[in-house]
């Protein structure tokens, strides 16, 4: 009866387990096996001029100005963009929650809209935002006596531009699962409270973000995952630049993988961006687990 | 009895498949050739090809549009996957890389044999741009090339006269136009830093060679190069242009408004900038050669269009050929020129009036005398686009030195090209 059992499962389960065997698994170790190579448009051409060459490409990438660059830069966004992406989406789930917020669908249709929206219609609207002689937002902060920024031309401007973008773009799918995990805590928790006399802030404090905790670190590792592939943004909106400071680590592996065919050395960025986002993971499960 | 009736009625099956067989091998004769195309040419080569289906009535040619930006991927992974078309248009710089690839054949026999397509039919530095190793790799379908796009009335107003003729001329011109538009934000000139194309004209214009040891190492520290960098990164340093791309969005706007005076480009502009200026600007704005290095006039410039070109799994071979030949007449390429505004490679073509009386022609006619190719190696779009580039800006956001710059670029091309060199030395063993 058992063994029937594991056949009747084994059979349901195969075209899974197979497609996810043959469209993950094999490329993840056969980029594993390139990533030691020197693939390159040569070897496209000719198998032969295949090399093995070991850990050189790991070593190559040690010595990368340009992959260090795009590293720092990476950090820079996941470090600003995902705190604050977090908070924006808390705090417009938060409003969204409350009992004295009118026409809620409306609201959150609205935040969730740009989530939706392809990005490269979006990046044209926000080109023009950033515009350094008529874009709009240069026009109110000149309202205020603010000297006209070139957001996307500075060196100092381009990255924070790109987060805001990311920010706004991102919010919406964050805050719809922070509404659901606020819907879930029971109001008797806040009835207690109130009788206790406790301030809003402590209510806040003390009773929602305990109870968000769950959600708060699935949002935070789902949101980290999709920050440290920060790609679709700066590709569309600078092109990397400019001085490379907006250039991410998997624009950095796309450009040398698919626009200069160094498929080789693109396979190892992708294996360190791996080992990034993994210790990154096991951190905050670890921090998590510290806080209880 | 219904037994022997099964066995009719196979045979009879059996006789018409087999009939139907030989009907197929008959038609077979009949080929379609796959095409594939970029940009608006792809979109209005349908209109010329009817004329060809009617000449060769057995050949059908079937264009598939790619957008210029993907192109090189898609065909990249075509051949990986073995899905090449029969024929495609390339971009001339991308030769040296599909024939490394060894994806396209050497079309040398077939021009040998051929009547209408000869080398000297064509501007000798853009046939030369498809020849790699003695053979030809691709025959030229359009040509473009840059020059000086430039506003008449400003040059005017600067006392120039004539467009200038040589860097010291083009120098003194800027200076002078941003003298008359003083604590106004605007240019004399855009040479912008992500646009590698100007550096490498006025560097082959100083006579530096770009690569050393059988191109297999960056000659970019060169004193030839060094004095055309330098030069260049000035017109940054003195804020004679805007950096890049990101500070002019609109090219023609800016043009149209007179944030810039010069623009260095190519003739895909030339439609865009009849739609920009028009009323009274529109006889404000003309074409000129580039500027020599010392007397030398016009200056030389970078051979750049699309070459049609045969790839190697192709079926159809000798059909493909006969619509490069078609392709090739003179007044098929007139024909293409008008609905394409791409411009003629054969230089009969030129000859007709609607190009020969346009004034906006007659500069590319003159340049693309002077044009050449850069190194034809498939590592070269990496070394320009992702560190020439760089470090263009680099040096004209004053971050490093031109010294620098230049040293860090020879570094990284040496980095890129090493593959190259283990090729080489292997073949010379």
């Amino acid at each position: 009866m058992k063994a029937n059992n594991i056949k009747t499962v084994i059979f349901f389960l195969a075209p899974a387990l197979g497609s996810i065997f043959i469209f993950f698994f094999i490329p993840v170790i056969a980029a594993f096996i390139i990533s030691f190579t020197d693939f390159d448009i040569y070897t496209l051409g000719d198998l032969s001029t295949l090399r093995f060459i070991g850990f050189d490409n790991y070593a190559k990438l040690l010595n990368d100005e340009l992959f260090w660059t795009a590293l720092q830069n990476t950090f820079y966004f996941v470090v600003v963009a995902g705190p604050l992406s977090i908070a924006v989406s808390l705090s417009a789930a938060l409003l969204l929650n409350s009992k004295l917020t009118k026409f809620k669908s409306l609201f959150r249709l609205a935040y969730f809209l740009p989530v939706v929206t392809t990005l490269v219609a979006v990046a044209i609207v926000w080109r023009f935002i950033y515009h350094p002689n008529f874009g709009i937002l240069n026009f109110f902060l000149g309202m205020f006596g603010i000297n006209p920024i070139d957001w996307l031309g500075d060196p100092f401007w381009a990255m924070p531009s790109i987060i805001i973008l990311a920010v706004w773009k991102n919010f919406g799918y964050n805050m719809i699962i922070f509404i659901a995990g606020l819907q879930n805590i029971p109001d008797e928790l806040y009835e207690a409270a109130d009788i206790e006399g406790a301030s809003a802030f402590q209510k806040f404090i003390h009773i929602t973000l305990p109870m968000l905790a769950p959600t708060t670190i699935f949002v935070s590792i789902i949101t980290m995952i999709g920050y440290f592939q920060l790609f679709a943004e700066p590709y569309v909106m600078t092109q990397g630049g400019p001085l490379n400071k907006t250039l991410s680590i998997v624009q950095y592996m796309y450009q040398e993988g698919f626009r200069w065919w160094n498929m080789g050395y693109s396979a190892s960025i992708a294996f360190i961006l791996f080992i990034i986002i993994f210790i990154g993971t096991l951190l905050q499960f670890r921090i998590q687990k510290i806080n209880r | 009895m219904i037994f022997i009736y099964k066995k009719i009625f196979r045979i009879i099956l059996f006789i018409i498949i087999i009939s139907l067989y030989a009907c197929k091998s008959v038609q077979e004769e009949n080929v379609t050739i796959k095409f594939w195309a970029m940009g608006s040419e792809a979109e209005q080569i349908s209109k010329i090809l009817p004329e060809f289906e009617k000449k060769y009535p057995n050949i059908k040619v079937k264009v598939q549009q790619i957008p210029w930006t993907a192109a090189q991927e898609k065909l990249i992974t075509a051949f990986a996957s073995d899905n090449t078309p029969d024929i495609c248009q390339l971009g001339n710089t991308w030769i040296p890389q599909f024939a490394s690839l060894n994806a396209i054949i050497d079309l040398s026999d077939f021009i040998a044999r051929s009547s209408t397509v000869k080398a000297e039919n064509f501007f000798s530095g853009i046939w030369e741009t498809n020849i790699i190793d003695n053979r030809v790799f691709g025959i030229p379908w359009y040509v473009d090339t840059r020059l000086m796009f430039y506003r008449k009335d400003v040059f005017d107003r600067a006392g120039f006269k004539n467009p200038p003729k040589n860097w010291d001329e083009l120098y003194s011109l800027c200076k002078k136009i941003k003298e008359l538009n003083k604590g106004k934000e605007k240019y004399p000139i855009f040479i912008p830093t992500n646009e590698w194309n100007s550096f490498i004209i006025f560097g082959l214009q100083a006579g530096a060679k770009l690569l050393k040891e059988k191109d297999t190492r960056g000659n970019f520290s060169s004193k030839e190069f060094k004095e055309a960098f330098d030069y260049l990164i000035r017109f940054h340093k003195e804020k004679l242009t805007p950096f890049g791309m990101m500070q002019v969005t609109n090219v023609y706007q800016a043009m149209a408004e007179e944030y810039i005076s010069i623009y260095i480009s190519g003739p895909w502009n030339i439609p865009e900038f009849k739609k920009w200026m028009t009323g009274d600007l529109a006889d404000k704005w003309a074409t000129a050669p580039m500027p020599g290095y010392r007397n030398e006039y016009p200056g030389l410039s970078l051979a750049g269009g699309s070459s049609l070109v045969i790839f190697k799994d192709s079926k159809h071979k000798n059909e493909v050929w006969k619509l490069i030949e078609f392709l090739s007449e003179p007044k098929i390429q007139l024909k293409v020129y008008r609905v394409t505004n791409n411009l003629p490679s054969v230089i009969e073509a030129w000859n007709d009036s609607s190009l020969a009386n346009d004034i906006y022609m007659k500069a590319f006619y003159q340049q693309l005398q002077r044009v050449t190719s850069a190194p034809k190696i498939p590592e070269w779009e990496q070394i320009v686009f992702s560190k020439l580039q760089q470090y263009a800006e680099f040096a004209a956001r004053g971050v490093m030195t031109t010294e620098e710059a230049l040293k860090k670029l020879d570094e990284d091309a040496d980095r890129i090209l090493e593959k190259r060199r283990w090729l080489t030395f292997k073949q010379n063993k």
